[in-house]
């Protein structure tokens, strides 16, 4: 399933996005330590699936937790997307 | 003093059915921020339901749409085998035996109320607006939530409402009493286009072609959330504004797909979901103990 | 030499007159539906304080979202330039210049000559502006002056969990409701702007000196979230509402 969690306001479209059919087969949930701010979480969704989802207190302010990795410049990699060995997380802005 | 955002509440329930013939009762209520549903299934069919808004205290809200959905039917939370919370007040459901998320349970819904082959549901709630991909199961393959914006949610209708005065069950109808098509309101968030409606009405603008204004606005905001998980056919709209054909049918238009023409109140889809949900649990639970 | 600026903002118009650097006069209106006319009240007005007539002004910058409509001006200037402009002035080590206003929310980084080195903004929605503030002394029900001396007498923090000023109202009624006390809400309130202003601030990396802006800059109640938030001591000028009128102003004497 894909997830996008996140929001749409005034200033643009910010979702964070999780293939989380690639969840399922992952042991070392590498995602969850490599984000600085503890955006994700391991949740047990609607399926019984444990997968990775965003926390629900940064959801509706994605644009400021994801702030701190998002420099205007230089943007280095972001530390959760690599940390996902399947490449299951993309970021929309 | 009118309140223009109110809605008329409702209960319903089948008059010809008997639920004691039935084997397996269940419900699913959704505890929205705006509204709050309680839908009763028995053996997978729609039994009863009630429609309110919510009020300020969760569980309270919660009670008081299941005792009213099962109100004239004899029934009572005892016989019902199983209970679905969901919405945002899901895990405030006292009496509910498992909270599952909207986003499930609306796609759920959506198959039952439109057909296995709906694959795209768009629900526009009180405060929130979801896009969900499914499959023929009503199973979620997809899905995009916004529930930090107003813009495209009940609650941004409601203040426009307000501020024109004008009863929120009939704004969809007065959008299309206009000459012609206006532009859209350029400012997404509603408190922006409150002052641009403002500014418009000044100007001379007539309430109706403010109004079309703003609805056109918003459908091209859910247009663009729509587009963000892909549209595929067939296309269906659960949720209050499902109702408000300002919107959907300017978001039609915009995609080129039409939504399937409903035929149950779209705002139970949630409720529906949860309770056909609660119905396959039951007989898990059922199955476990014999 | 005589120069003027005019700020023409979203909700309100600042005219500030200069002779030689220094303030003589200084007006402000609210735009309303006729900005123009709302803009030429304000020159005469501030012409009036400053004792002088139209025709001594040399030249009149203008700044703000409705710069294009100012009228009697010879230039334009972008917002983040006027703030810059009009900080670096008073307060010569400056770095960080934060201008929080009705409609838009701005972080500035400058360095040590006043020049612009990096800016962010939250435009288009009002959580991440005064408009936010103001909609929540509604629905708290007290005047807008009031909402920040009201908040710092709260002890309690509270989390508000809307991010939209249309659903922070329910959010507030909903408190309310439940017998939470106005001062802890009208906290919740401050130290949410301040969080969404302070991301901004971190975007562009700031550093002290810090200075404070704009309208919502009068909201003592904002000032001490923002600097709770931040960790930091945050300046405050007098008059912060002008300031950017004031940078207009400054950058006509160079022409």
């Amino acid at each position: 399933m894909k997830a996008h969690y996140g929001y749409k306001d005034g200033a643009g479209d910010f979702f964070l996005i999780i293939d989380t059919d690639q969840c399922v087969d992952c042991q070392d949930r590498g995602c969850v330590p490599a984000c600085p701010e503890g955006v994700l979480e391991i949740i047990t969704d609607d399926y019984e699936n444990e997968v990775a989802a965003v926390v629900e207190d940064h959801r509706k302010k994605i644009k400021y937790s994801c702030a701190p990795c998002k420099p205007d410049r230089d943007r280095p990699p972001l530390p959760c997307v690599m940390a996902c060995p399947a490449g299951a997380i993309t970021h929309s802005w | 003093m009118v309140e223009y955002w109110r809605w008329r509440e409702y209960r319903w329930h089948a008059q010809h059915k008997d639920w004691r013939e039935g084997e397996l009762v269940t419900a699913g209520v959704d505890v929205g921020s705006v509204s709050s549903q309680a839908v009763i299934v028995v053996d997978g069919e729609l039994y009863a339901y009630s429609n309110m808004r919510t009020g300020s205290d969760s569980p309270e809200s919660a009670r008081k749409a299941m005792e009213w959905a099962l109100e004239e039917t004899g029934l009572t939370l005892d016989d019902i085998g199983f209970v679905v919370g969901t919405g945002y007040g899901r895990v405030n459901v006292p009496f509910s035996n498992k909270a599952i998320t909207e986003i499930a349970c609306h796609a759920r819904g959506a198959n039952y109320m439109y057909g296995p082959n709906v694959r795209t549901v768009l629900d526009m709630g009180g405060q929130d607006c979801k896009v969900i991909r499914c499959d023929d199961r009503g199973k979620v393959s997809a899905f995009v939530m916004n529930d930090k914006c107003a813009a495209g949610t009940g609650r941004g209708m409601e203040v426009f409402a307000d501020l024109l005065a004008l009863p929120i069950e009939e704004v969809g109808e007065l959008s299309f009493q206009v000459e012609e098509e206006p532009p859209p309101v350029s400012c997404t968030c509603v408190i922006f286009a409150k002052s641009e409606a403002t500014a418009l009405l000044r100007e001379g603008w007539p309430k109706n072609r403010v109004l079309a204004a703003y609805c056109s606005a918003m459908a091209h905001r859910v247009v663009t959330l729509l587009e963000q998980v892909g549209i595929e056919k067939e296309f269906a709209i659960t949720g209050g504004i499902g109702k408000n054909i300002g919107v959907v049918r300017r978001l039609e238009d915009e995609i080129g797909v039409k939504a399937l023409p409903a035929k149950l109140d779209t705002q139970i889809a949630g409720g529906l979901g949860g309770a056909l949900f609660a119905q396959r649990l039951l007989k898990k639970k059922l199955a476990a103990a014999a | 030499m005589i120069t003027a600026g005019i700020d023409m903002g979203s909700k309100t118009i600042k005219v500030v007159v200069l002779r030689n650097g220094r303030i003589i006069g200084k007006a402000m209106i609210l735009a309303g539906f006729e900005s123009q006319q709302a803009a030429e009240q304000a020159f005469a007005t501030a012409l009036e304080e400053a004792g002088i007539t139209g025709e001594e002004v040399e030249r009149t910058a203008a700044t703000g979202a409705g710069r294009k409509y100012a009228p009697r001006t010879q230039q334009a200037i972008s917002e983040v330039a006027g703030d810059a402009r009009g900080v670096h002035k008073l307060y010569p080590n400056a770095r960080t210049v934060i201008d929080v206003g009705a409609e838009e929310g701005r972080a500035i980084r400058c360095n040590e000559k006043g020049k612009v080195l990096d800016f962010a903004l939250n435009e288009k929605c009002a959580a991440g502006a005064g408009a936010f503030t103001e909609a929540m002394s509604r629905a708290l029900e007290v005047k807008i002056e009031d909402l920040g001396p009201m908040s710092l007498t709260s002890e309690n923090a509270i989390p508000m969990n809307a991010q939209c000023a249309v659903f922070a109202e329910s959010e507030v009624v909903s408190l309310l409701h439940q017998k939470t006390p106005k001062e802890d809400i009208a906290r919740a309130v401050h130290d949410a702007i301040a969080s969404r202003i302070v991301s901004l601030a971190r975007k562009v990396g700031f550093e002290p000196e810090v200075v404070l802006i704009g309208g919502v800059a009068q909201n003592k109640g904002f000032v001490d979230s923002l600097q709770r938030a931040l960790e930091c001591q945050v300046m405050v000028p007098e008059d912060p509402e002008y300031i950017g009128a004031f940078g207009a102003a400054l950058a006509a004497t160079e022409g």
